[in-house]
């Protein structure tokens, strides 16, 4: 079995087998595959671009073709146990939105996001009076499809304020989980577990 | 397998039914003309029915009887192919209504002991799909690995989820829809009038003389074939390039390619077609809603479907455009079905599910596959 990304193990080893999930931007549906041959899930996969749709519908695994600004809303209300959002959430229009769609779909929801307060991008702005592009984040601000920058406490903000129940959190830095202690400062990525 | 009698190239069977209709009418007996490719295996998990589109045949895979062409989805069908006759056992039949050897206007109304004409009944997509369990019935297998369909074959394609829900396992459903839309009905009316205005076409009963209505028909295949290419399609293909000339003649004479080309298309057409099949076929497809058959909510159609669906359309379709896909696809989603959906890009229009695309090919040999675990 090929390596899942490391925000995706997480999310594949936090999942309750058996489950239907639906992944959100589920690229060539790696982390659908894992979850079916490893889980016994019911996996589904939204996803806009067609190269991964073919590959993904090639192994076997069911996914749409689509855009989760406009799809989404055709899913019927608790139809998953998790909807998924992978390093997706910073390039919709209304990520406060799409958390309400994602928790109207799933029971729970995993999101994952990469973190734009990780001191390496402070210090890049800080420092180099651009915005940042590092490894995490290879992109000039001008083609990049992140659209709305959001950091840890962002998002947690938005959970608070939301009324959303969280669930778990994780941390990586590098491909290495790391701890929440001033995660908003030392996390690349972060995967949050969320409940209504 | 191979030795029974029922399975083969250019099978002939005549049912007794009969077929209750939804016009209310039944049809009895029926004549299907069909063939089946591969070997059923023993436990008979592998059969694929394959439904054909409007003027499509039997032959989806061997020498057409009257053109001499090679099966009309060979790009798709045969040893190695997505569709594979080294693994599946595949049947495709000549639809309900046609004129390759099922019952249809120009078959023998056994009431009369000549040919049905416009006497015979109007059919629905359902009917023909309910004439296709009957075939199924008789050859012994009950339950599908896999429906396929493109454009009309599409139609017939998804009523068999619904109707037959627990004999279908996976379905393919090409450049197609749930419904005919105002346009598509347009056009077909576009077609059926040229038939009507012929006066060859008498009413239909033009058998006995043969002297069929064939600038009627050859009208309306061109009309139709336009439908079924794209605008960049035909500039590509032709632009305003003549044909065989350096000038325009002034006349009207096929002075474009393009011109020339739709003649070619109208008039090979009538050697292969009935054109009163063609009135029968192209009032199914308009009678086509699959949501009004289940109190207008297409959703109600797959409520509790265990079948896995593919969805496949094309950026130029614009005779079945993606947004019909769609709709199928979202009434999929709400009835918590299993569906995969891609729209692929094609310049050439609602044909491209006919030809070469090996995206289409990668799709479906990796959906069937999936299937088979």
């Amino acid at each position: 079995m090929t390596k899942l990304r490391p925000d995706l193990q997480i999310i594949a080893d936090n999942i309750v087998p058996g489950s239907r999930v639906l992944d959100i931007g589920c690229g060539d549906g790696a982390l659908m595959a894992a979850l079916r041959d490893n889980k016994g899930c019911d996996a589904r996969g939204l996803e806009i671009d067609p190269v991964n749709v073919a590959s993904a519908v090639a192994k076997g695994l069911s996914v749409v073709q689509g855009d989760a600004g406009s799809d989404l809303a055709t899913y019927p209300d608790d139809s998953f146990d998790y909807a998924i959002l992978s390093q997706t959430l910073q390039t919709t229009h209304r990520p406060d939105i799409m958390l309400e769609q994602l928790l109207r779909i799933g029971k729970q929801a995993f999101v994952s996001f990469p973190n734009f307060a990780h001191w390496r991008v402070r210090m890049s702005l800080l420092f180099g009076g651009r915005m940042p592009v590092t490894r995490l984040l290879p992109q000039s601000w001008y083609d990049t499809p992140n659209i709305h920058h959001v950091t840890i406490d962002d998002f947690r903000a938005l959970v608070r304020d939301g009324k959303l129940a969280q669930e778990g959190q994780w941390f990586l830095s590098g491909d290495k989980q790391t701890g929440r202690g001033i995660a908003n400062l030392l996390a690349e990525h972060a995967v949050f577990l969320l409940r209504r | 397998m191979s030795e029974d009698a029922r399975f083969g190239l250019d099978k002939h069977v005549r049912l007794l039914g009969p077929l209750p209709l939804d016009s209310g009418a039944s049809l009895a007996p029926m004549e299907f003309a069909y063939e089946t490719y591969g070997e059923l295996n023993a436990s008979k998990t592998n059969a694929i029915l394959i439904c054909h589109a409007l003027t499509g045949d039997q032959y989806v895979a061997s020498t057409h009887p009257i053109t001499g062409k090679a099966g009309w989805w060979e790009r798709m069908v045969g040893p190695g192919k997505p569709i594979d006759t080294e693994r599946h056992f595949i049947i495709c039949a000549n639809v309900l209504g046609s004129c390759l050897g099922s019952s249809g206007p120009a078959t023998i109304n056994p009431a009369t002991d000549e040919p049905w004409g416009m006497d015979f009944p109007v059919l629905t997509i359902a009917d023909m799909v309910r004439a296709q369990a009957m075939l199924l019935d008789h050859l012994g297998i009950t339950k599908l690995h896999a429906v396929i369909g493109g454009s009309m074959g599409g139609m017939q394609a998804v009523s068999w989820t619904a109707l037959y829900p627990e004999r279908v396992n996976s379905a393919v459903i090409i450049a197609s829809a749930a419904r005919h839309s105002a346009q598509n009905i347009a056009f077909h009316e576009v077609g059926r009038q040229a038939i009507m205005a012929d006066p060859r076409w008498r009413s239909g009963a033009y058998y006995a003389d043969d002297d069929p209505p064939s600038s009627g028909l050859a009208v309306a295949r061109m009309a139709a074939h336009i439908t079924y290419l794209s605008e960049a399609g035909l500039t590509e293909k032709f632009g305003r390039r003549l044909q065989d000339r350096e000038a325009k003649t002034f006349g009207f004479d096929a002075d474009f390619q393009v011109e020339s080309y739709l003649r070619h298309q109208g008039i090979s057409f009538v050697d292969r077609f009935d054109a009163n099949s063609y009135l029968y076929i192209t009032r199914a497809m308009d009678y086509f809603d699959l949501a009004e058959a289940h109190g207008g909510v297409l959703a109600n159609a797959f409520k509790g479907s265990k079948t896995r669906f593919c969805l496949i359309s094309f950026d130029t379709d614009w005779l079945y455009p993606t947004s019909e896909s769609r709709t199928m696809v979202h009434a999929l989603n709400a009835a918590g079905a299993e569906v995969s959906f891609m729209e692929l890009s094609s310049p050439f229009g609602h044909d491209s599910f006919l030809l070469e695309n090996p995206e289409m090919n990668r799709i479906v040999d990796g959906f069937l596959k999936a299937g088979e675990v």
